[in-house]
């Protein structure tokens, strides 16, 4: 397949790994935002090839282990309601909120449906006038413009039967948190690459500037990664801050006008809680007072919620470096990806659910 | 969620107001929508995320990126193994 077998050439990423071998002198932390990413070092083994001397700690990228358990718990109440048709990823319906998923609403008869895109979910609110058809809008940069296209499209079909439960996080105000916490350990970061798709990297140099950080926005194939952690390593070693593009076949400095655009006409900034991390402020996007119609939470009234999480979870740590899988007690004992504890078990963006499935 | 998979537009229509097209991974075909890459023609390579493509791939960057890293691991071939213990 063009623009992936020659990105798993395992030739040339050894050939890179030995340049970054030769660079590296001193111990680096990295840390690669996306969750996508995670999965794409363990599966192909790049922890384990690269030099000791660098570390690589796993960031808060991964939509469902950040969707907050309150909206969660929403969405359960939402979706056990008898006219509701509820849609969503397939990732979602095994996270666990506060007493059961959505595969158990599913199981005990409510219409819980898996979609691939949001525009299938508004077919389905078409054919389905008398049923309400909800959206489990979730996700970071990527999935947004697909998730206000819905919006755009109920609208203009004068839908009045769809709305979108909105989980929305952005990626800059994370790694803002991550960089300002006392704690911090990362010295260098691997940009997501398909969210620098869809905003570009503009956003990007005056934050390295700030924390002293050198960034590189990076591809999710092997070669990518390999290459993105050189650029980053290479910066690190010349004592250089910058961000640096190593995924330009797919990223460009101000990424896609038309899906920005779209974004910012339905959506505005919000302060959004991340589970287990907590409120980042202005960290999220909901919808505009224009689309109010198409919000879930103001359609139905599901009252007060009571949340509660596994006392045994670390996800919290885990998902802004603090802590890896490992370090779990519950970790391949109590918490499996059949039976999650915390979200990062369950998607196939966590990384609990990276370790757990290839053997880390 | 996010690692979005590359794959090659093989066929273009309009569908309820939105361009939409088939998009060939390698075999598997899916409809996608093409209402952010509006330049987007048959034969260009793209980006697919829950069904709707984020970018048009650019050739010329792609053989650029592949030529540099090969460049890279053509020195190292001719350099040899590395000698310090890192």
């Amino acid at each position: 397949m063009k623009y992936v077998t020659e990105y798993r050439d395992a030739t040339l990423v050894r050939g890179v790994v030995d340049e970054i071998r030769r660079v590296v002198t001193r111990p680096w932390v990295l840390m690669e935002i996306c969750g996508g990413q995670t999965h794409s070092i363990v599966r192909y083994g790049l922890d384990q090839i690269l030099p000791p001397l660098i570390e690589l700690v796993h960031g808060p990228g991964c939509p469902v282990c950040v969707t907050p358990l309150e909206l969660i718990d929403k969405a359960l109440l939402i979706a056990s309601q008898p006219d509701v048709i509820f849609c969503s990823y397939g990732d979602m319906l095994r996270v666990p909120g506060s007493d059961r998923d959505l595969f158990s609403v599913k199981a005990a008869g409510g219409q819980v449906r898996v979609v691939y895109s949001p525009l299938d979910a508004v077919e389905i609110a078409r054919q389905n006038p008398d049923k309400q058809v909800v959206f489990f809008a979730i996700g970071f940069e990527t999935t947004a413009p697909p998730n206000v296209m819905s919006v755009l499209k109920a609208r203009a079909l004068g839908l009045k039967n769809y709305s979108i439960l909105v989980s929305h996080v952005r990626v800059p105000p994370a790694m803002h948190a991550i960089l300002g916490s006392p704690d911090c350990r990362v010295q260098g970061f691997l940009l997501a690459g398909h969210v620098c798709t869809v905003m570009g990297y503009h956003e990007y140099p005056s934050l390295a500037e700030k924390y002293r950080v050198p960034m590189a926005v990076t591809g999710f194939e092997p070669l990518d990664m390999a290459q993105g952690i050189l650029y980053t390593v290479r910066m690190l070693e010349e004592g250089r801050v910058a961000v640096e593009n190593a995924y330009p076949r797919s990223v460009s400095f101000e990424g896609n006008p038309a899906a920005q655009a779209a974004i910012h006409q339905v959506f505005e900034d919000c302060d959004r809680t991340w589970r287990g991390i907590g409120m980042i402020p202005m960290s999220g996007w909901r919808l505009r007072e224009e689309f109010a119609a198409f919000d879930a939470e103001k359609r139905f009234d599901v009252g007060a919620i009571q949340t509660k999480e596994s006392p045994l979870c670390i996800a919290g740590q885990i998902l802004v470096g603090m802590k890896k899988p490992h370090d779990c007690s519950a970790f391949g004992k109590e918490c499996t990806p059949e039976h999650p504890l915390g979200a990062t078990m369950v998607s196939s963006e966590g990384a609990c659910a990276a370790y757990y499935k290839y053997g880390r | 969620m996010c690692l979005g998979v590359p794959g090659k537009i093989v066929e273009m229509y309009e569908q309820g107001g939105l361009q939409m097209c088939k998009v060939d991974f390698g075999g598997v075909v899916r409809e996608t929508c093409l209402a952010y890459v509006p330049e987007a023609k048959v034969g260009d390579y793209c980006i697919v995320h829950v069904g709707f493509a984020l970018n048009l791939l650019s050739e010329e960057d792609a053989k650029e990126t592949l030529d540099l890293l090969k460049q890279i691991t053509d020195i190292e071939a001719e350099l040899g193994p590395n000698p310090s213990p890192a």
